[in-house]
């Protein structure tokens, strides 16, 4: 048994404390070491999560590279780890992420006069950058847990980090009543997410007791799945589809879908630009990485039978968040109904229940998680200059800082799917997957391509073109820092666009592997040709 | 010869990527360099044009396929090349015009500080071109498709510091991301049809899939066509896009990048041939399009604008031949390049003038400028006799078989399509005179402009007036090079088939009567523009002129149809997000947790006991419920 997965885990954990516990960031070498040992625990983590990806093999068994350590006995729980495709996708992304976020948020928790009622001390600095490495480590937990009730503790933890980082940090550009928005932020998210939790653990208690009748008393997943698809463990289709709606009641509301989005534009907003990115690029990325994971494996049949509605709530969800992005006059919160739109795209191809639409769902995550990021950092680093998240407070930004503009340029046509850009991979087969079986919700959710570039392209148009603005005339362009941020991210943007093989290798058994749990396979053309690779002729 | 074609594409991409990360050490010679890889690129397509002359003429598809690009379950997206008679002559054209204004632009840009991003964005628009039109597959073909409208999205806002280029940059995008729903969902369709979307088999298994499927893939490219291609009904980004410097109005918004849509129909044909009834919205949609064109372009002062509205109008022509089918194909992409040197070069011709008179555009403040600017005056003479097909040019020739092609569909509808279409032509010879006479001929009607100074015309730096040179010789020899003994139609023939049609007319009476109209057509305008003082100020004009200067009410309709209902849905769902769904589910939490009575508390330092306290009672819940059940 190797330790790897525990390692990856562990690492960003241990690295949590020990930031915390650094000596009071009262000087700023202090702050520096703190948050240069901050960066080097991810930097770690995600040579760890490297390792993970190269030792999995694509071709091998479901769940790789697994751990197990009983830890409840006497209910079957055991603190088990393992990654299949999909998984290693996520913590890549994950540990890539983690990084550029401490870094782009180098000055984001400096004790600067902070507006009053925002958790201030001493050790600011130490908290801000422990706090996100702690979400590191339950992310990575949630990604790589083969336990369901491990998953569902760290999935539940992951709040309370999550909740001091929006509601201690804000991004200094609010206007008077911003602490208040700050924890109005905060409550609203910690409500939303601990709703949902608990009627998840209602469903993971009903599932362990249906297990145990039946005598499988485990949480393990592969086991549930296992017995689930021989029809060892036979859960009645009521009860299945209770304990469906339990789940993804929970993950509905992480991921968000519309109608439970209404947290995210407010933590986004909100929170600092890092900490926005943390929430839209990686946290909520456990939401569709569970309903992938756990409601499809777990629960087929309701699966299938819930497959048209949430359908139906996806495509809200991507027309209803592009239209609210057109309208938004913030920054933030533009990006973040962006966002809800997207994730109404990933939601799609993962109950299309294709395997164009599920890998392109699995790309989604990733290609999503990198380009927003791109896109909200840029956005975060501007916002830091002229201290205001307001589009109306921006204008001729090109002029003054056009290396700013033109990565916020990339960011946005990343975010409006361009082909050539890794958004537009996922994009398409995430259409293509929903078109095969349900064609007129692939048709309507095309039209998303339009709104998507409306929202990117007046956003651009206002924030940067024409005559440049008082109060932009004397912003500097990106610093060095800035730009070892953003530079990783829009070289991989452009790679995962142009060549996305790597990654579909990884994805693709794992989405055969979810779709045969589920006993569904791809519609085949109504004339087909024969298959060819481009045919060579000299 | 093979490995040639990727670097077709790569040679301009690199000097993107050079020009545009390269920062201002390249500022001295980035522009050289830029047109230098365009004519690599221009050498790599005579090389491979050479190979493929000496091959039998069904042999000249070549493939090239470097690796496979998105691999999932069924669906095989590579990244493969096809070259073939068809997508060489794009080839040809793109790289050819693409040096030419390479080499106008370092004149026309040459007080420019940001001269060298130009080039990058030129060279960027070279490769997505030449990756449109060498692709051997839809998905690969979409990349060339939306990179092409992505340059042209950062031409045409070159000036950002305009609010007006920006806005039509914008709008060009948008309106063309309404095209391009049509291409995503005909390479879905394709896929769910064939399983596949590569041009090869997709064209070889059409016969199997049925008419009414075909009919939709053709409809929806042709979607995408009028989006590409500013057909109508979205047209309206066309004029607006000429806010660009003009040598992109030559290139892009004229010779290459707007002609996509008839590239893209010519190579589908195999689905149209099949599909009758998309091919008659195809030859409606030219015919409207180009008789709106024509109209626009008669009212228009701003010598681009008309220029656009004309480039419209040429388009509806090659859109017309290409829905005709396989009687049509060969005209189609014949006028695409006789229309690329000579229209390119009327814009280039246009440049010169604006560059001569301080940036000036509108006509009623030119003319008489023949004698300033000879070399201009010559060449765009030369342009615009090939664009009303004065007998022998380029135009002549071309446009004639168009309108022959148009009568030999035959019955009623050849009728109607060919009488619009000399109507067209004698529309065309109209509005092109009209240019002619009030920027060359008449007397100085020349303006200060706003800081005062007045305009000192001359002619422009060679640099400039060798590429006005050249297109001026391919709009005068091109058209009766092609028709001579057939070259160009059998040169194709293996690509897009070809059918003599049954015309009512001989072709000799369709010449006769083109010929006539077009004598008509110029006869009216000299006696409008030529015989009598053109006003500095535009007259009121005629309830039509008045329409067709405002582009026939499109942005209106645009407005009332989509923008004003639009922005009333996003305001009112802003609102509904926040009061309905927010308020709905914010009522609900306060009446569970008292959020409301707690907020002002959260403010004052009590936030972590209360989150702590929340997740406190989770665990407690979850301990308790799990000990309930082993009890």
């Amino acid at each position: 048994m190797s330790y790897l997965l525990t390692a990856t885990c562990a690492v960003p954990a241990a690295g949590a404390v020990l930031t915390a516990a650094l000596p009071a960031g009262t000087t700023d070498a202090r702050r520096r070491t703190t948050k240069t040992v901050a960066v080097a625990v991810s930097a770690a983590t995600l040579a760890l999560a490297a390792l993970v990806a190269v030792r999995f093999e694509p071709g091998g068994t479901r769940y790789q590279l697994t751990e197990s350590y009983s830890w409840i006995r006497s209910f079957g729980i055991s603190f088990s780890l393992g990654v299949d495709g999909i998984g290693v996708a996520l913590t890549l992304l994950t540990a890539v992420l983690v990084p550029l976020v401490l870094l782009a948020s180098w000055h984001d928790a400096d004790p600067a006069p902070a507006p009053e009622g925002t958790f201030e001390n001493r050790r600011r600095t130490q908290g801000f950058f422990a706090l996100i490495l702690a979400v590191e480590a339950m992310v990575i937990v949630s990604f790589l847990a083969t336990d369901v009730f491990v998953f569902y503790v760290f999935f539940e933890a992951m709040l309370i980090p999550m909740y001091f980082l929006i509601g201690g940090f804000g991004d200094r550009a609010g206007g008077a009543d911003s602490a208040a928005q700050r924890s109005y932020a905060a409550v609203k998210f910690l409500l939303y997410n601990l709703l949902g939790g608990l009627v998840m653990l209602a469903a993971v208690i009903g599932l362990y007791v249906i297990g145990q009748n039946q005598g499988f008393a485990t949480f393990d997943l592969p086991t549930l799945t296992g017995a689930i698809a021989d029809g060892k463990l036979v859960i009645d289709p009521v009860a299945q589809k209770a304990l469906f709606l339990g789940f993804f009641f929970a993950f509905a509301v992480k991921a968000p879908l519309w109608p439970l989005h209404t947290w995210l534009p407010n933590a986004m907003g909100e929170a600092t630009a890092g900490t926005a990115v943390l929430i839209t690029a990686v946290v909520d990325k456990v939401g569709t990485f569970a309903m992938l994971r756990f409601c499809l494996g777990l629960f087929p049949d309701a699966s299938k039978t819930f497959a048209p509605a949430i359908l139906v709530l996806s495509l809200v969800s991507i027309v209803y968040g592009a239209l609210l992005a057109v309208g938004q006059k913030d920054i933030k919160r533009l990006v973040a109904y962006a966002s809800i739109s997207h994730f109404g795209f990933i939601i799609m191809g993962i109950f299309a229940m294709t395997s164009q639409g599920q890998s392109g769902a699995t790309l989604y995550m990733v290609n999503h998680g990198i380009s927003t990021a791109a896109w909200m950092l840029v956005a975060g680093f501007l916002i830091s200059r002229r201290g205001s998240r307001l589009i109306a407070d921006y204008g001729g930004g090109q002029k003054v800082a056009p290396v700013l503009a033109g990565t916020f340029l990339i960011g946005g046509l990343a975010t409006l799917s361009l082909p050539g850009l890794a958004p537009f991979v996922s994009e398409f087969l995430v259409l293509v997957g929903t078109f095969t079986r349900y064609p007129v919700v692939g048709i309507i959710a095309t039209f998303g391509i339009v709104l998507a570039a409306l929202y990117a392209l007046v956003l651009y148009q206002r924030t940067m073109t024409g005559p440049v603005k008082e109060g932009v005339r004397h912003l500097p362009d990106l610093k060095l820092r800035e730009l070892a941020v953003v530079t990783p991210l829009v070289a991989l943007t452009i790679l995962l666009g142009v060549y996305p093989k790597p990654l579909t290798d990884i994805v693709n058994p794992a989405v055969d592997a979810t779709l045969s749990q589920v006993h569904q396979t791809d519609p085949a053309p109504a004339h087909p040709v024969a298959a060819t690779t481009g045919g060579e002729q000299k | 010869m093979n490995s040639l074609i990727p670097l077709l594409v790569a040679a301009p991409l690199a000097g993107a990527a050079l020009l545009l990360l390269g920062g201002r050490r390249l500022d001295r010679f980035g522009h050289w360099l830029a047109t230098l890889l365009a004519a690599t690129s221009f050498g790599f397509g005579l090389a491979l044009f050479a190979d493929l002359l000496g091959r039998p003429g069904d042999d000249r598809t070549l493939h090239e396929t470097l690796y496979s690009w998105i691999p999932v379950n069924g669906f095989q997206a590579d990244v493969a090349f096809q070259l073939d008679q068809l997508s060489i002559v794009f080839v040809l054209l793109i790289s050819g015009v693409g040096t030419l204004i390479h080499l106008y632009s370092v004149g026309y840009m040459a007080h420019d500080e940001r001269r060298r991003r130009f080039f990058g964005y030129l060279n960027l628009f070279l490769a997505a071109m030449l990756l449109l039109v060498l692709a051997d597959n839809y998905l690969l073909l979409y990349v060339g498709w939306e990179g092409v409208g992505l340059a042209s999205y950062l031409l045409i806002g070159f000036w950002q510091h305009k609010p007006s280029a920006a806005t039509a940059a914008k709008k060009a995008f948008l309106v063309n991301r309404v095209g391009d729903i049509g291409l995503s969902i005909a390479i879905m369709l394709m896929f769910t049809t064939f399983g596949s979307f590569t041009f090869g088999p997709v064209f070889g298994a059409a016969g199997d899939a049925g008419e009414s499927r075909l009919t939709a893939i053709g409809l929806m490219l042709l979607l995408a066509a009028c989006g590409k291609s500013a057909q109508v009904p979205l047209q309206s980004w066309l004029g607006d896009a000429m806010e660009g410097p003009t040598p992109v109005s030559a290139l892009i918004h004229a010779a290459t990048m707007v002609t996509a849509g008839v590239y893209l129909i010519t190579r589908s044909s195999a689905i149209f041939n099949l599909a009758p009834d998309a091919q008659l919205v195809v030859v409606v949609v030219g015919t409207v399009t180009l008789l709106y064109g024509a109209i626009v372009g008669c009212a228009k002062d701003d010598i681009k604008k008309a220029l656009a509205g004309s480039t419209m109008s040429q388009i509806g022509y090659m859109i017309l031949a290409a829905g005709l089918g396989p009687i049509g194909y060969a005209f189609a992409i014949m006028h695409l390049v006789t229309h690329g040197f000579f229209k390119a070069g009327l814009f280039l011709g246009a440049g010169s003038v604006m560059h001569g008179m301080n940036d000036e555009v509108d006509m009623r403040h030119f003319g008489g400028l023949r004698k300033y600017m000879p070399i201009t005056f010559v060449t765009f003479g030369l342009g615009y006799l090939a664009i009303i097909g004065f007998p022998g040019l380029s135009g002549f020739f071309s446009k004639d078989k168009i309108i022959e092609a148009a009568f030999a569909k035959g019955g009623t509808e050849g009728w109607i399509l060919g009488t619009c279409a000399l109507i067209g032509a004698a529309v065309t010879a109209f509005y092109m005179t009209r240019v002619m006479l009030m920027t060359f001929f008449g007397e100085k009607r020349w303006q200060p402009d706003a800081e005062g100074h007045q305009p000192h015309p001359h002619e422009s730096p060679s640099t400039m007036t060798l590429p006005m040179i050249v297109l001026a010789f391919g709009s005068v020899f091109a058209g009766g090079l092609f028709v001579y003994g057939d070259s160009f139609v059998n040169w194709l023939e293996p690509v897009t088939g070809h059918a003599e049609g049954d015309s009512p007319l001989t072709p000799l009476t369709v010449t006769l009567i083109t010929t006539a109209l077009m004598v008509v057509g110029v006869a009216i305008s000299y006696a409008m523009y030529g015989r009598s003082p053109v006003p500095v100020e535009a007259p009121k004009g005629s309830l039509l002129t008045r329409a067709a200067r405002r582009d026939l009410m499109q942005d209106e309709i645009n407005h009332a149809v989509l923008v004003r209902p639009g922005t009333g849905l996003v305001a009112s769902l802003v609102f509904f997000d926040s009061k309905a769904v927010d308020g709905f589910v914010n009522g609900l939490a306060a009446t569970i947790g008292g959020l409301s009575g707690r907020l002002r508390r959260m403010q004052t330092g009590f936030v972590r006991s209360y989150a702590l306290s929340m997740f406190g009672g989770t665990l407690v819940l979850v301990a308790t419920t799990l000990l309930m059940r082993s009890v």
